[in-house]
């Protein structure tokens, strides 16, 4: 009854049918990505490299995770900086 | 050469065995020579759905040991002349077969019939790996609930990785009033997230329990809606082209004049 009504003014009520295909899309996108911990490993060995270039980071606390927020999958990678080569910033400009 | 079609889902209870039922009693009802293959050793069922069960006697891993020829473990339909059934070993389990014996065995069926029908265990273990050994063609079967077409999507990447390429859909159960007022997910929510394509849907339909509770496939019964839809879904086997059906369910009116034989 309430739906109904909810329904009746007009307010957009998330359905059940909405939910599991958003869910399933999460899911499916683990599911089928299938990120094992050795191309985690090889990534983050890629990124240090790449990174080092430019910056200096704590290589030790580097994390690269995969990760699901609300409707979106996503790369985490948390890098700290210990410090900015003088050169990166010549070129960054 | 005949054509082998596994039909498979990974999740359990979708329907898989009353679908191979249903498929092949169609098939065989157009004039196809067909075999049924229950490959779901220690939990056969296929034989109870068809009513064959007091009829066995050799089974799969029987053929399969050479404990009995391939002809004296098939057995034949007690209504149609072209169907018949390799019921699978119930005592045994899936490691009493491997993926080379059924595909031979599935090579020697290819001989004598048009459609080898291949039921599927659930999983994806060994089980399911002797299921899609020999199998040229598959059918993966799903409900609209999230967990079955998780399964399904995984099941699609095994076919593939098994090499059967593009396997087609069922989408069985479903449910058109729930589709319509948003609390089940319908067939094009499921195509657009597993993007394979459609080969036939099946409404929910009581009869299918009450058919198999007598051992009769529902394609018999003229006034199963599930019947028509598996009728269609054969027809689509063989390659014709026929429209999805109305999966809405009859009003009053056409009830009425179905029952007084006035042809709509």
């Amino acid at each position: 009854m309430l739906e109904f009504l909810m329904k009746l003014l007009g307010k957009e009520q998330q359905t059940s049918k909405t939910l599991a295909k958003e869910r399933l899309r999460l899911v499916l996108v683990q599911d089928r990505t299938n990120v094992s911990p050795e191309l985690l490993q090889n990534l983050k060995e890629d990124l240090i490299a790449v990174i080092t270039k430019y910056m200096e980071i704590d290589e030790k606390a580097l994390e690269v995770n995969i990760d699901s927020h609300e409707e979106q999958v996503a790369l985490i990678a948390n890098i700290p900086i210990k410090n900015v080569k003088r050169s990166a910033k010549v070129q960054a400009n | 050469m005949g054509e082998a079609i596994v039909i498979t889902s990974g999740k359990g209870g979708v329907g898989k065995t009353t679908t191979t039922a249903n498929l092949g009693t169609a098939l065989a009802l157009m004039g196809q020579k067909v075999v049924l293959v229950d490959t779901d050793i220690g939990l056969r069922n296929l034989d109870v759905v068809l009513g064959l069960e007091n009829r066995i006697v050799y089974d799969l891993v029987d053929v399969v040991q050479g404990n009995c020829r391939l002809k004296q473990a098939l057995i034949k339909d007690k209504r149609l002349e072209g169907l018949y059934l390799l019921p699978a070993a119930q005592t045994k389990d899936k490691t009493a077969v491997s993926p080379e014996q059924m595909r031979n065995l599935v090579g020697e069926l290819k001989k004598e019939f048009d459609y080898i029908l291949i039921d599927c265990p659930a999983g994806i273990e060994q089980g399911f790996k002797n299921a899609v050994a020999g199998a040229d063609r598959g059918i993966v079967v799903t409900t609209p609930e999230v967990s079955a077409v998780r399964d399904a999507d995984r099941i699609i990447g095994l076919l593939e990785a098994e090499g059967i390429n593009n396997p087609r859909l069922i989408i069985n159960r479903i449910r058109p009033k729930m589709v319509r007022t948003g609390d089940m997910m319908g067939i094009e929510d499921i195509i657009e997230i597993l993007a394979i394509d459609l080969i036939g849907v099946i409404p929910d339909d009581e009869t299918i329990i009450v058919t198999t509770n007598k051992g009769e496939p529902a394609v018999y019964d003229q006034n199963s809606r599930a019947g028509q839809a598996y009728r269609n879904i054969a027809r689509r086997i063989m390659g014709e082209e026929v429209p999805l059906m109305n999966l809405e369910e009859e009003g009053l009116i056409s009830k009425v004049k179905k029952f007084l034989g006035i042809n709509r």
